[in-house]
């Protein structure tokens, strides 16, 4: 099953290759990763997508947080979240196809960054079921390059996962 | 005014209560070796940076203190690896500090230039690259604490030799604050109540006993609680000498070589009681029918030990001294009830008698050649109470778990995780420097013994008068072992072809050597090793394809033994 798990760590020198290290050495996988300092400039947020029965799901977390470095760790699958991914398309078109191009951008509130007269660059954040949407229709029109950050969740109401 | 980093480093260490360090010097920790010269800190060199490891790591074991070593950079840090990953392995505190280039050619490919910090991430319980003098005496601090709390673990400090010149006004701060390391010590009252619930209503109980016990200072908890429920205790490679083994609650060690009676009463128990152990595949056999029959209660400080690798119907997270005492007093309040488990398991413990019987740990002894088995029990027998036995890796070191009868802690120094070769000198040599008036006895194969046999050197130049016994077969034994069992007798490049003059080698360095070939002169090569002040080593031919048994083969079942004949 999918997990996505928010690790809160110490924004210091190798703490990426901690995280990762721990993944690959203990034979879990990493379908996503994606990590930013917090607004408190010490403290970095991994967010990560996972996949494992309930027992290595179990161990990941343990191991996790067993990491010096490591200050909370979220597993949001059981709960209420709102998970949201950004990616940058760049899509082939011509002249017969940009204006169908601009109609899916326009369906999926998705925007036109940059223009080419062979292409156009999408941006468009949403989840990544909606991501896997739009590039579902423009695929026909030939992609030339997709960029995705990786999904990143916060939960939901009011309170705020901190250190 | 204040002081260079190497002067930080050692003013650090002596206030951590840090009197030996061992170690090996180098042109990246040269400042530090210069301040050394002239300072309190015994430094013990030793003839290869991964025995300084080993050597700390000894001295950590049988004191319960964090181990010291120094490294140079490159192949010097290295070389402790090794060293760093057999502590891990075995929970080992302790802080090795290697040099580092300095900090603007890190990354460059420098002469004696490695990644330390990429390369033990996964072998330490923490590491630390210092790049600023300003952080190196917090640290330093945090270092010791991560070291020696929780479950306990080798942590490294790389030190790049620009920050060991650099100047910095040195304040040791008192206290640690690390956000991310809250280590659980008080073990949870009512999860505890349950235990004892769960144990009053055992028939078949039985304490799986591993090395946490004796890192956490609890083996004398543990035997008042096994005194008080009168349940049997097996114990880990790592925790033989936590319970005196003469005792009849005593079943031995469990596992792969186990006893008979250790293997028996985990398959057939109604309730196993884990206690800082963590169900390593030699110790389990085949997982699924590990203890199938029994309820689990598991105590660890470590919670990715529980549940790891075995379904746990009672979890308890704790330092075992405190969880182990509470359960005690939780039981003492109900003393009737725990007469009445005592009076409930007198069958189990009958049972048991019978298995203890009908195959102790035992081997076929012979007249004409020297029996491994013999040597152990022979050392056994005329050794100090007190004295420490630290072991290779291989057959002697199942031997000297099977037939040693251990009587007091931390008097048992292997490496169970890792296994590795080449741990018993060295480790042996940190022992005694740690108690130079105890006996410290390595026992050796003649395969493990050369891969740190330098050491030797260092046992005759501090006066180290460690007692080597080497059990000579001419083979890598174990390994011959399973080739014989399980390869058609193909002894692929398991013979030691070339026979070694191991006196010859003792003598070269200054030290005694002595040998056995026949079975009446094993116990005077002993006695007259014994009494030898300085360091000895002790060459006995034994015969050569004796086999480690019981035997359970990979994959079976833990009561699948094959069994002494």
């Amino acid at each position: 099953m999918k997990h996505t798990i928010s690790v809160l760590v110490e924004n210091e020198f190798g703490v990426l290759s901690r995280i990762s290290g721990l993944f690959s050495g203990r034979g879990f996988n990493i379908e996503s990763l994606s990590v930013a300092p917090t607004i408190d400039s010490a403290l970095s947020r991994m967010t990560l997508v996972t996949r494992g029965d309930d027992q290595i799901l179990e161990q990941i977390t343990k191991q996790l947080n067993k990491l010096i470095s490591t200050i909370k760790v979220v597993d949001f699958t059981d709960g209420e979240y709102i998970e949201r991914e950004l990616a940058l398309i760049k899509v082939a078109t011509d002249a017969e196809s940009r204006a169908e191009a601009l109609r899916i951008v326009d369906i999926f509130r998705a925007k036109v960054i940059d223009v080419t007269p062979k292409s156009y660059t999408i941006e468009i954040t949403g989840a990544p079921a909606k991501i896997n949407g739009i590039l579902e229709l423009l695929r026909p029109m030939g992609i030339k390059e997709v960029v995705r950050s990786g999904p990143v969740v916060i939960g939901r109401g009011a309170k705020g996962v901190v250190g | 005014m204040g002081l260079t980093g190497s002067q930080i480093l050692l003013e650090s260490l002596t206030l951590e209560g840090v009197d030996t360090v061992f170690g090996y010097p180098g042109g990246a920790v040269i400042n530090i070796y210069d301040d050394l010269y002239e300072s309190s800190i015994n430094h013990v060199l030793t003839r290869h940076e991964q025995a300084a490891v080993h050597a700390a790591d000894g001295y950590a074991r049988c004191t319960g203190k964090v181990g010291v070593a120094i490294a140079t950079s490159g192949p010097g840090a290295t070389n402790t690896v090794t060293g760093i990953a057999t502590a891990y392995m075995d929970s080992i505190p302790m802080v090795v500090i290697t040099g580092q280039v300095p900090t603007p050619l890190i990354g460059n490919d420098a002469f004696q230039e490695a990644d330390m910090c990429g390369i033990t991430r996964p072998c330490t319980k923490h590491n630390f690259l210092v790049k600023d003098i300003r952080d190196l005496a917090k640290t330093i601090k945090e270092a010791f604490y991560i070291a020696r709390t929780g479950r306990p673990g080798p942590v490294l400090i790389d030190l790049p030799k620009d920050i060991q010149v650099a100047t910095h006004k040195f304040s040791y701060p008192d206290k640690v604050n690390l956000r991310g390391y809250k280590p659980t010590y008080s073990g949870n009252i009512r999860q505890i109540e349950k235990a004892a619930k769960m144990i009053l209503a055992a028939r078949k109980p039985v304490l799986y006993v591993g090395g946490g016990i004796t890192l956490s200072g609890a083996d004398d908890v543990l035997l008042k609680l096994a005194e008080q429920t009168q349940i049997p205790v097996t114990t880990t490679l790592m925790a033989m000498a936590a319970f005196p083994q003469r005792h009849p609650l005593a079943l031995g060690m469990l596992g792969m070589h186990g006893t008979f009676s250790a293997n028996m009463s985990v398959t057939e128990c109604d309730l196993l009681i884990a206690v800082g152990s963590r169900f390593d595949d030699r110790v389990t056999g085949r997982i699924d029918s590990f203890a199938e029959k029994a309820k689990v209660i598991h105590v660890d400080i470590d919670p990715t030990s529980i549940g790891k690798n075995v379904g746990v119907d009672l979890p308890i997270v704790g330092d075992l001294k405190d969880v182990l005492g509470k359960l005690q007093g939780c039981l003492g309040k109900k003393a009737e009830l725990v007469e009445d488990l005592v009076e409930a398991t007198k069958e189990w413990r009958t049972m048991i008698d019978e298995w203890k019987e009908r195959h102790p740990m035992t081997y076929r002894s012979s007249k004409s050649v020297i029996k491994p088995q013999y040597v152990i029990e022979k050392i056994s027998e005329l050794s100090d109470e007190n004295a420490i036995v630290t072991t290779e890796v291989g057959q002697h070191q199942m031997w000297a778990a099977q037939f040693f009868t251990f009587r007091q802690p931390k008097t048992f120094l292997t490496s169970g995780g890792l296994g590795t070769m080449g741990f018993g000198l060295p480790s042996a040599l940190g022992a005694q420097v740690a108690y130079p008036d105890r006996q410290v006895i390595d026992i050796s194969g003649d395969g493990s013994f050369q891969m740190n046999s330098q050491e030797l050197a260092t046992l005759v130049q501090y006066n180290l008068p460690v007692k080597i016994v080497i059990l000579n077969n001419n083979y890598l034994g174990m390994v011959r072992q399973w080739q014989q069992m399980f390869f058609e007798k193909r002894y692929s490049q398991t013979v030691m072809e070339l026979p070694i003059d191991f006196i010859k080698l003792a003598e070269a360095y200054g030290a005694t050597g002595l040998q056995a070939t026949k079975v009446d002169d094993v116990e005077s090569t002993i006695k007259q090793a014994l009494e030898i002040p300085g360091p000895v080593l002790m060459n006995f031919k034994v015969s050569r394809e004796e086999n480690v048994l019981p035997m359970v083969p990979a994959g079976k079942a833990i009561h699948e033994m094959v069994l002494a004949s």
